[in-house]
């Protein structure tokens, strides 16, 4: 009884039950169910896709105490990367049935891993290793990077939006319960949640996230018992560039047409979620991405184009309840 | 009388001397070539460069209030910029051509600034300094999507042109002859105005640092510990520093509004200009020093006038070549200036100034 009653103190249940809350004070104010329905569902999978932007720069953040604006950067490089394999791929892409499409994400999943993971190894090791431990620095030479990245994606996808189409199996919406819901939000949705399943499992069962863990808590302690912190900066680092890659993929087919922007754009939003869901946590990522990616689906909807502002208001709220944000992180 | 007029420059500049033979060079050629622009090189487009030249000088060393002297970096100046330059923007444009819609408009962007950087720092420098960073480019973005988008007031994405008071027109001629060879018109009595008040704005500004108040910024950026220990608040002072940098950034951006006859969103406000200009001045010059973002302001404005004619022949030259075209192609000019930016944050991180400084610095104890 005591161990349940410690399990459940452990949990920040008012932190816990903002989503639901949310989600239940918008049904209301919307009005009607299957448009609640649809609006929640294209918020989860907005909220998914920015929870694999997001996630990288949290875990980057917590361990590493790094703060990156060049994020973006990555994000565009996946979301180009995309172009590139639907381009390559153009029998597979008209072709019908899932088998099909799922090779293309596949593959195109592959490449934003294996190109934006070695592009952040680039960054870490030549940027960011330099400015470990100051912020300020950190703030500063990460935005000249995103400078710097941002040209060379030009130079070499050019200036000129490129449209990109989503494979032929994924197109189209199914009705449930009278509401419209796109297939690919719901490919969002399963993608986000595997990947939240597996950075959970990859952290809480194996020795790799105990180190994680560990250095996130106490870095000089990990480096004391002799483990090599650096490899494990490199290792976080290069994860959440790919993780960045795999968002700009999935935000790429969505969108339908990838510009250098695409990425940075969607810097303002993932800052938000960091900061609501607590720097560095990867649970409080996942349930602020979701709150963010329903929050802009609703307000869209109510008042368009002041989405961005509900969501500072969103933030603002959260800050003046926990200035930590919502599930901060426990630092010794 | 020979001991009176040092001093009396000394207190001109708050005794804040350059520290480097190098240095006060370069910023007194500053100086001289700006009073004498008009003069100096007559023509419509070197009198834009120069004014331009004046208005990010005062652009970027308010920045450098928030940015070197208390260590903190905001993405919003630009808004604060773009607030001013709409203030006169739109009382120009809705009050009528008068000196009093002028006023007016520029008073309220202040008004406003001054109330948005309160507020900011208010709600984020409880937390942390990171978030400050954070929470100004979500504020910035916002505002920017406001000005597009309501467009009764602002014009949206194309903005607003609008008349000048009179005496700013180029119809308007104050003497009859040309004054040595250069018409005497509304658009150098505009220059004027915009050199005077930049310049009185910068050696106000070198007032303030150099306060007890300046001092107080430069112990919390030293150390944030210690600082408070001895009784200061580091929020009211960061905030403090943050609405004087706004609210000099508001009229600096009324300045710009004058000069261009016009104001829209990527005038004033987008942040290109914020990270491509206000960033890049601040800390290529030297943060923390005020006469660096000066000096950031006068090497960048002319990178971007004239780099850009430059790598035009160079990209020419190498036509043939794989990939160093495409390089060095005159679109790509801020790829190099961000790797200027990343050079100089490693391995100058006092930027131009604090390099010269040091190098003086060595030379006399040599």
């Amino acid at each position: 009884m005591t161990a349940l009653k410690s399990r459940l103190g452990d949990h920040d249940w008012a932190a816990y039950a903002v989503l639901p809350l949310f989600m239940l004070i918008a049904l209301p104010l919307v009005g009607n169910l299957p448009t609640w329905l649809t609006l929640t569902v294209a918020g989860a999978a907005m909220g998914m896709m920015l929870f694999l932007m997001a996630s990288g720069l949290t875990l980057i953040f917590g361990l590493m105490d790094v703060i990156t604006f060049a994020h973006g950067a990555f994000i565009s490089l996946g979301a180009y990367l995309a172009t590139d394999v639907v381009r390559a791929l153009p029998g597979l892409l008209e072709q019908p049935g899932w088998p099909a499409a799922l090779t293309i994400l596949a593959v195109a999943l592959t490449a934003a891993i294996l190109v934006a993971g070695l592009a952040g190894w680039l960054f870490e090791v030549v940027i960011i290793r330099r400015v470990y431990g100051s912020h300020l620095r950190q703030i500063l030479i990460t935005v000249g990077g995103l400078i710097v990245l941002q040209e060379l994606l030009i130079v070499v996808w050019g200036a000129n939006p490129i449209p990109v189409q989503k494979p032929a199996a994924l197109r189209g919406s199914i009705i449930v319960a009278g509401a419209a819901i796109e297939i690919y939000r719901l490919v969002a949705v399963v993608l986000g949640i595997v990947v939240c399943l597996a950075l959970q499992f990859l952290l809480a069962r194996t020795r790799l996230g105990l180190l994680v863990r560990a250095g996130v808590e106490n870095i000089e302690m990990v480096e004391a018992l002799g483990f090599r912190v650096k490899r494990l900066f490199v290792g976080v680092f290069v994860a959440g560039t790919a993780l960045a890659g795999v968002g700009g993929v999935m935000w790429g087919l969505y969108q339908g047409l990838v510009t250098p922007a695409i990425g940075p754009e969607m810097m303002i939003l993932v800052f938000i979620i960091l900061i609501i869901g607590g720097m560095g946590s990867v649970g409080g990522a996942f349930v602020a991405a979701i709150l963010v990616g329903l929050m802009t689906n609703y307000s869209g909807y109510l008042t368009p184009k002041l989405a961005l502002g509900a969501n500072i208001l969103l933030m603002v709220a959260v800050l003046l309840w926990r200035p930590r944000g919502l599930f901060p992180l426990v630092k010794s | 009388m020979s001991a009176a007029r040092p001093r009396l420059f000394e207190r001109l500049i708050s005794g804040d001397w350059p520290r480097s033979r190098v240095l006060a060079l370069l910023l007194i050629v500053t100086v001289v070539c700006l009073a004498f622009a008009p003069f100096l090189v007559p023509g419509t487009r070197p009198l834009g460069v120069a004014s331009r030249i004046c208005i990010f000088i005062l652009l970027a060393a308010s920045y450098d209030i928030v940015l070197g002297y208390t260590g903190i970096v905001s993405f919003a100046h630009a808004m604060f910029f773009g607030f001013g330059a709409y203030g006169v923007a739109i009382g120009l444009s809705k009050l009528g051509v008068a000196w009093t819609s002028v006023f007016l408009g520029l008073g309220a962007a202040i008004l406003l600034s001054a109330l948005v950087a309160l507020v900011i720092g208010l709600i984020s420098l409880r937390v942390q300094a990171l978030f400050f960073a954070m929470m100004t480019l979500a504020v910035a973005s916002f505002a920017l999507i406001l000005a597009t988008q309501l467009r009764d007031l602002t014009g949206g994405e194309d903005g607003l042109t609008f008349s000048l008071p009179q005496i700013l027109t180029p119809g308007f001629r104050f003497l009859e002859e040309p004054l040595f060879g250069v018409r005497a018109d509304g658009r150098l009595v505009t220059y004027y105005l915009v050199f005077t008040v930049a310049l009185a704005l910068f050696l106000l500004l070198l007032r303030i640092v150099n306060s007890p108040f300046g001092r107080v910024l430069q112990a919390i950026r030293e150390n944030e510990f210690r600082a408070e220990a001895l009784g200061y608040s580091i929020v009211v002072h960061r905030t403090l520093a943050g609405v004087i940098g706004a609210v000099m950034a508001t009229v600096a951006g009324g300045l710009l509004a004058l000069v261009l006859r016009y104001n829209g969103p990527a005038a004033s406000m987008s942040f290109e200009i914020m990270v491509d200009s206000i960033l890049l001045m601040a800390v290529i010059g030297g943060m923390g020093t005020l006469y660096g973002p000066a000096l950031g302001a006068v090497v960048i404005v002319m990178a971007q006038y004239y780099l850009q004619p430059g790598m035009e022949s160079l990209s020419q030259a190498l036509t043939g070549l794989p990939l160093l075209p495409k390089l060095f192609h005159p679109d790509r000019w801020l790829l190099w200036l961000g790797v200027l930016f990343v050079v100089i944050v490693y391995f100058f991180p006092t930027g131009i100034v604090g390099r010269l400084r040091e190098n003086s610095a060595a030379g006399r104890r040599r």
